[in-house]
């Protein structure tokens, strides 16, 4: 394996100005420590609790309970033809990925504040890392996920190769509010405050808890300028085979999606030369 | 631009808005009241822009700072606190950005801003030594190749698989301080990192530094400790407020800055130092230090000056004894002087009463530097009524006795006396053993 910066390159340093190229071939030099940083975030995110990673389960499955009695059971809300519990826990799995990627990383950048000013890196690396870091709470729910698909004897189709596409989707609108808000949570810590709400609200503009057939088009295609929302009924398309195939809405999200994730990486470099001043 | 530079700096400033945190949190409501949908790009002029540039006082941490470096040149950087000299490592190692101007790195860089960046202590020594070196830019097969090293030059071979919260501070430091020596950059940029765990473990990192630098690597060596400093640089940066002020020799480079770093401060009000131990029953409210000439702390080498103290008496005290050590910058005591070793006391003094104690004392044949006096006082035979823990600088300049090449020289000792020297000359006799070396006759 050859040296990170063979060849002794000459790095100019000087005052950036306007907007700047996102440089990913040097983030890709730099995967070790991507892979460095999100293997630590997996190895402490569950250092010193009772129960471990199996907080990666609880979270959605105890939701499941509260919304299954909740909404399924009193509120009699509709639920594609399938069994409530499994048609909002199939919605919950890649939600809680999307949430709690999104709460890591947007303070990836406060809570490493030592690194990102003592050592050089691309710092796009610290909320990627931490969006990777989740993955495996989604492995571990999805476990559950497919447990349940066999109790409920729900036999997916051909329709789950297009789930590792959908996971991405998940994965880049994570990432993509991730850069937004890292980059906007070191001058403003209101950041911190307002995630929580801002994930509660997000939830209740999904359609976890209930089907997005509920309307009418072209109100559900335009669910899907929530990416969130695509990504939800596509894992049930995929893995219950909810007849109502979205196809138009997933559409949307995907645009949506990579939009967001565009204009934030290039927000997040244009805010990166103040970070280590300011943060 | 010549092959052999490795770093080119050329007019790097750096701008700092002081007190910019209170303005931020206003402006984003500023922004957010007047615009709901204002995009993050209007924020930022607003946040930026010229009216709380205008309003807020800026600081200047570099300004036009211009040199080069060739490589394989250890080059020093010297300066009090808050002369720029972190903010200049920083732009280099391209944690910030400069205001203005630019800088040319030619080869792989690593930096050392702090030692132990990135530890988890939630994690194992092993982990934390992937990590970490990851951090600093190694390659993990690098970090394979060189483990068992770094682990046994931190001396912590048994508790390589314990969490390093577990781990002494000192510990902790070593294994830090260990990964970092065992980075294999072209450039290395080092910031003050070599204070670290016990003075056997400094003499190990110094010598790692000097292997170091004698390994032909770029090195840039930011750092309080001038003695390091003279020993490994070839030639330093001195830095005041920013500017550079100096370029060039290592010794001229220090004695300047030793001369620089006079605070003028020549009383000392010491009423409220914490740093400070004894019964109790009296204080040492101030400290004066005053050359011959009534001149300030610095004073020249083997000019005489006095130390005052004013001691503030809550019981009373049938004979009192003073005195005070002096120390160098490192902690080695040079000189105790104390009244009862003169046979002197006095007193007796009542309680309440204030006592202006002066000693006067003769030039200190020591070599040019900075030390440190930590007074006292006792009642005679029993305890320390107040000892002064924070040591009070002075700063021994030369003064004409010695010529400053011949400083250099003769750096490696404590005293310096004022010897009177002859020498003889004569012609060799042809009779003389042909296999008596002159070296060896001299140990006879």
């Amino acid at each position: 394996m050859s040296n990170i910066l063979e060849g002794a390159p000459t790095v100019r340093i000087e005052p950036s100005r306007g907007w700047i190229s996102l440089r990913l071939s040097e983030l890709w030099e730099y995967r070790e420590l991507l892979y460095f940083l999100t293997w630590r975030d997996i190895k402490v995110r569950y250092k010193q609790t009772a129960l471990g990673a199996s907080w990666a389960i609880i979270q959605p499955l105890l939701t499941m309970v509260v919304f299954s009695l909740f909404f399924g059971k009193l509120a009699g809300v509709p639920s594609d033809d399938v069994p409530y519990p499994i048609f909002s826990y199939t919605a919950l799995v890649p939600w809680t990925f999307f949430a709690s990627g999104l709460n890591l990383s947007s303070n990836s950048l406060v809570q490493n504040s030592s690194l990102v000013t003592k050592v050089y890196f691309p710092r796009l690396a610290m909320p990627i890392a931490s969006v990777l870091s989740v993955a495996v709470d989604f492995a571990l729910a999805f476990l559950v996920l497919v447990a349940m698909m066999i109790y409920y004897g729900i036999a997916p189709s051909w329709a789950i190769l297009w789930l590792p596409l959908f996971f991405l989707l998940a994965f880049v609108t994570s990432l993509g509010v991730g850069f937004w808000l890292s980059a906007l949570n070191v001058t403003y810590r209101d950041v911190r405050y307002t995630l929580p709400f801002l994930v509660q609200l997000w939830l209740f503009l999904t359609p976890v808890a209930y089907p997005s057939s509920l309307l009418e088009e072209p109100w559900r295609t335009l669910l899907g300028i929530n990416p969130m929302a695509g990504v939800v009924e596509s894992f049930r398309w995929a893995l219950l085979g909810t007849d109502t195939a979205p196809g138009s809405m997933i559409a949307v999200s995907a645009l949506v999606a990579l939009g967001i994730l565009a204009s934030g990486a290039f927000y997040f470099r244009r805010m990166e030369r103040s970070f280590a001043d300011v943060v | 631009m010549v092959n052999n530079t490795a770093i080119s700096v050329n007019k790097i400033s750096k701008r700092y808005r002081i007190g910019l945190q209170k303005q931020r949190y206003r402006t984003l409501r500023e922004s957010l009241a007047n615009s709901p949908g204002a995009s993050a790009r209007n924020i930022r002029t607003k946040l930026t822009g010229t009216r709380s540039a205008r309003s807020k006082p800026i600081i200047w941490a570099l300004k036009d700072i211009s040199f080069e470096v060739g490589h394989g040149e250890v080059l020093g950087i010297i300066g009090p606190n808050g002369s720029g000299k972190s903010t200049l490592l920083k732009i280099l190692s391209r944690i910030t950005e400069p205001t203005s101007g630019w800088a040319e790195i030619r080869g792989r860089v690593g930096s050392l801003l702090e030692v132990g960046t990135g530890f988890h202590p939630e994690l194992t020594g092993r982990e934390n030594i992937y990590l970490n070196g990851a951090i600093l830019g190694m390659r993990r097969l690098q970090i394979e190749r060189r483990f068992d090293e770094i682990v046994s030059f931190a001396e912590v071979e048994r508790f390589v698989d314990t969490p390093v919260k577990r781990f002494s501070s000192g510990m902790q430091m070593r294994l830090a301080f260990s990964v970092a020596a065992h980075l294999e950059p072209e450039i290395l940029l080092v910031d003050e990192v070599l204070a670290v765990g016990d003075l056997s473990f400094q003499r190990k990192c110094m010598g790692k530094m000097t292997e170091v630098a004698g390994e032909g690597r770029t090195v840039l060596f930011v750092s309080h400790a001038m003695p390091a400093v003279s020993q490994l640089c070839d030639r330093v940066l001195v830095l005041l407020s920013g500017r550079l002020t100096y370029d060039g020799d290592t010794n001229a480079a220090i004695n300047l800055y030793t001369r620089s770093i006079d605070d003028g401060q020549d009383v000392i009000d010491t009423s409220a130092s914490s740093q400070r131990s004894g019964t109790g029953e009296g204080k040492i409210v101030q400290v004066r230090l005053r050359g011959a000439d009534g001149g300030t702390v610095s004073f020249g080498i083997g000019e005489p000056f006095k130390v005052q103290m004013m001691i503030e008496l809550r019981d009373r005290i049938s004979q009192l004894v003073a005195g005070f050590e002096l120390t160098s910058l490192d902690g080695n005591r040079i000189l105790n002087v104390r009244s009862d070793s003169q046979g002197l006391s006095f007193g007796p003094y009542l309680n309440n009463q204030v006592v202006t104690l002066t000693i006067s004392v003769p030039g200190l044949p020591l070599y040019p530097g900075t030390y440190l006096i930590y007074p006292w006082f006792a009642s005679r035979g029993g305890k320390r009524v107040d000892n002064l823990e924070e040591g009070i600088k002075i700063n021994l300049v030369s003064q004409g006795l010695l010529e400053s090449e011949a400083l250099i020289q003769a750096r490696r000792g404590v005293i310096l006396i004022d010897c009177s020297w002859e020498a003889h000359e004569s012609t060799k006799r042809s009779d003389d053993h042909p296999t008596l070396s002159p070296s060896r006759a001299t140990s006879e």
